[in-house]
């Protein structure tokens, strides 16, 4: 069932909750708050969260928001859960090389690729 | 550690010599201090990029920097304060874009910003800002100050 909120579109199927942004732009310091308060609404108080988030509409991110994505990556992995990432498209996943972060975060090419690897682990 | 500046409201720069353009030639903006008041010159700075028919990725990383500048200027610059106010300049034609963001706060030594790729500084949530915009932009210049930046972006050859 999808639950409808300002910022993200979210879906469960198979344990995961799968996140999509309703934003093109991930840029300003309010919404990056906003979205990094829902997110961590979504895996609150659920032991072993599976998280993944798709960027399939965003086409472009501030560094604010990688901020956000590295203190939610925290908080899932202090719940023993697992965070991925998904659908990043080229300008924005040479932001995370420049940033190094491609090394920090679990990042696939598809939604279904990372879908999949849940189970392996 | 402190990163903040010596002195405060420092002298405002004239174009640096090596972005190759006088300085009567830039556009000169004041906005209050708040990003949506920025959306309306960052809108025309991007329209003229699309204008001299910049490519994608161009103005992807010109965005990005230009959006880096106005953050920090906005929330560590002049701290989210509502009285104070942002200056931009800018000025592109067929061959570069140039523009430059100051703030009324007390600057910061960019030297002294840690290497957010360091192994140690990778998992911290903030930093990155100032490394995007270098790695991004062909030159960036900080006033003495710290609290106005230059930017050049050079357009790729074709």
């Amino acid at each position: 069932m999808e639950q409808p909120s300002s910022h993200l579109k979210v879906k469960r199927a198979g344990g995961v909750s799968i996140v999509e942004f309703a934003d093109r732009k991930i840029l300003e310091e309010l919404s990056i708050q906003e979205i990094g308060e829902e997110l961590r609404a979504i895996v609150e108080g659920e032991p072993g969260p599976r998280l993944l988030l798709n960027f399939q509409n965003v086409d472009h991110l501030a560094s604010a928001a990688l901020g956000m994505l590295i203190t939610l990556q925290k908080k899932v992995q202090e719940q023993n859960g697992t965070l991925k990432l998904s659908n990043i498209n080229r300008q924005i996943f040479q932001v995370f090389r420049i940033t190094r972060l491609n090394r920090v975060f679990d990042i696939h090419e598809t939604a279904e690729e990372a879908l999949a690897s849940f189970g392996q682990a | 550690m402190s990163t903040r500046g010596p002195r405060c409201h420092g002298t405002a720069m004239k174009v640096p010599p090596e972005f190759g353009i006088d300085d009567s030639e830039l556009i000169d903006i004041a906005v209050c201090n708040d990003l949506r008041c920025v959306r309306e010159p960052e809108a025309a700075i991007m329209a003229a990029l699309k204008r001299h028919g910049y490519d994608d990725d161009t103005i992807f990383a010109i965005k990005l920097a230009f959006e880096e500048a106005v953050t920090n200027a906005v929330k560590h610059g002049n701290c989210n304060d509502r009285s104070k106010r942002v200056y931009l300049r800018y000025y592109v034609d067929a061959d570069r874009a140039v523009f430059m963001v100051r703030d009324e706060g007390c600057g910061f030594r960019p030297k002294e910003v840690p290497d957010p790729t360091a192994d140690e500084n990778l998992e911290r949530p903030s930093g990155r800002g100032l490394m995007l915009m270098h790695s991004y932009m062909t030159r960036v210049c900080f006033s003495e100050a710290g609290n106005e930046v230059w930017m050049l972006k050079e357009r790729p050859k074709r």
